[in-house]
């Protein structure tokens, strides 16, 4: 009996425990999945909480629902794990074996890094959307919200869904036209990045979008310090940007417990681990999906999809003792909301970055890198696809968890 | 051979890099010399991104590399991770798009 524990019940956890089941005998393989809570929520529906676009009712469901029967789930917060003994060190001191484990717990906000960012005005004046609460409260906020100014600022990447505080602004630029109030509003969009878009293709095909939109943008601005009182948002380099409501995406970390195993993960807690294979950097019998990996593509469950795809396999190839397969090669595949109903799809890897043309699919070629209805539906209709094909773990018809070049329109490289 | 760059004047094969050129790309972009602190983090990038195929951010660099925030400012003015990453002979901080 081989036993894989799996500590994390989101999207990777979750469709990696799924797709483990169906493919192995429950007699010789128990696997146990470990959550601290038994709330799963659909992530990318947070962005639309604030607009009053969905509930954050339907956004959550039972975890151990999500789990095909055959899967143990265990609700505990994790200690820490022990690589060298092979034992995961629960909360109340219980010791959980293993012989693989699968680290899947994801990506956590700390806004307290940001200084003053948790003090007076949070949850007020300063939001952020990131979280159930958050979004929750962000709503109330801007459904009172009657014109001012309002700030998006990212404080550092890397951060789960990379396009989100662009789609907010955007779908900011929407709600408030909608209301009457856009032009007793400015929204500026903050970054740290030297530009919105900082993928030469990107910027090339979407570079107008913030100009027809009306929204300002400040870049390379690190914050330092936020002070919800003033109003005031401040970098290290001492520039200020005055605010009525912040929106702010806080730093992001992994797991605390990842900090807490000695030789799991980097400074921010991302578990490290080989790009192509997905095993852990410290020890063969470790692997790391999703959010939680430090792999450098984006945070998003389109990564956590199309990983669950080659981990599967490398996992019941190394309870055979057969080589890894290096088959991830950096896919993500995202809808970005502009607003107005309509949405951009990118699709890109460690190696191609996104770009035009059309993506084939199940529902026909939607267009790439371009604003278009049809994308939207998409979104919409991913929501269905989440909850009853990316989470029980089966393939998505047509998409491949490796990137196609079919439909892409290659670009000259830039300066070419 | 000469080193290849990109259009804002990074290089597009980390391997073309060496200390000299990290002197020469430090003068272009207004840091007269490399210090014992420059090279501290100057290291630490190249190191990072060669192991894990992501420049360091700020935040980061300031954890980790053993220079903090405010002299990592002083250091490389304006966008230290940029900067620092230009020097370093390594592709800028990037978004997904």
């Amino acid at each position: 009996m081989s036993r894989v524990v799996i500590l994390g019940g989101g999207t990777g956890g979750t469709l990696m425990a799924n797709r483990l089941r169906r493919r192995t005998d429950p007699a010789e393989v128990r696997i146990t999945v470990v959550d601290q809570d038994d709330r799963h929520v659909y992530q990318p529906g947070l962005l639309f909480v604030p607009f009053g676009l969905m509930e954050p009712g339907e956004l959550v469901r039972p975890r151990h629902r999500q789990l095909r029967p055959g899967v143990a789930f265990l609700r505990s917060a994790v200690d820490r794990v022990a690589l060298e003994d092979r034992a995961v060190h629960l909360a109340d001191g219980t010791l959980l074996p293993y012989d693989v484990l699968v680290v899947a717990s994801g990506a956590d906000l700390r806004p307290e890094e940001t200084e003053g960012l948790t003090g007076p005005g949070w949850g007020e004046r300063t939001f952020t959307f990131y979280s159930v609460e958050g979004a929750t409260a962000l709503a109330r906020a801007l459904g009172a919200f009657d014109g001012g100014r309002l700030v998006v600022d990212l404080v550092d990447m890397p951060i789960k869904c990379p396009v989100a505080p662009l789609e907010f602004a955007f779908l900011a630029d929407w709600h408030l036209t909608r209301r009457g109030i856009r032009r007793r509003t400015e929204i500026t969009y903050v970054t740290p990045l030297d530009s919105a878009f900082t993928k030469p293709t990107c910027a090339r095909a979407l570079s107008g979008l913030l100009t027809r939109k009306g929204v300002r943008l400040v870049t390379e601005f690190n914050a330092g310090e936020v002070d919800g009182r003033a109003g005031t948002l401040t970098s290290y380099d001492g520039r200020t940007v005055p605010f009525d409501l912040l929106v702010s995406v806080p730093l992001h970390a992994g797991a605390p417990f990842v900090g807490r195993s000695e030789g799991l993960g980097d400074e921010l807690d991302f578990v490290r681990v080989d790009p192509a294979t997905l095993q852990s950097r410290a020890r063969p019998e470790v692997f790391a999906i999703g959010d939680a990996t430090d792999v450098p593509t984006s945070k998003a469950g389109s990564v956590a999809h199309f990983q669950g795809e080659v981990l599967t396999e490398n996992v019941l190839r190394f309870l055979d003792g057969r080589p890894l397969e290096p088959g991830y090669d950096g896919h993500a595949n995202c809808f970005i909301e502009t607003g107005h109903r309509k949405a951009l799809l990118i699709d890109f890897n460690y190696d191609v970055e996104p770009l035009p043309g059309r993506f084939p699919g199940p529902v026909g070629p939607l267009p790439l890198l371009r604003e278009s209805r049809l994308n939207h539906a998409g979104k919409l209709a991913f929501t269905w696809m989440y909850w009853n094909v990316l989470l029980p773990g089966r393939d998505m018809p047509g998409i491949d968890a490796r990137m196609s070049m079919a439909g892409k329109r290659p670009l000259a490289p830039a300066g070419a | 051979m000469p080193a290849t760059v990109d259009a804002e004047g990074f290089l597009t094969d980390p391997a073309q890099w060496d200390e000299g050129l990290a002197e020469e790309i430090a003068h272009e972009n207004g840091i007269p010399e490399l210090t014992p602190r420059h090279w501290q983090v100057l290291r630490y990038m190249r190191e990072t991104y060669l192991t894990t195929g992501s420049a360091p951010t700020i935040r980061t660099l300031g954890k980790a590399s053993g220079v903090p925030i405010k002299e990592l400012y002083e250091l490389f003015p304006k966008g230290p991770a940029k900067l620092a990453a230009k020097v370093a002979g390594i592709p800028k901080p990037r978004g997904c798009i």
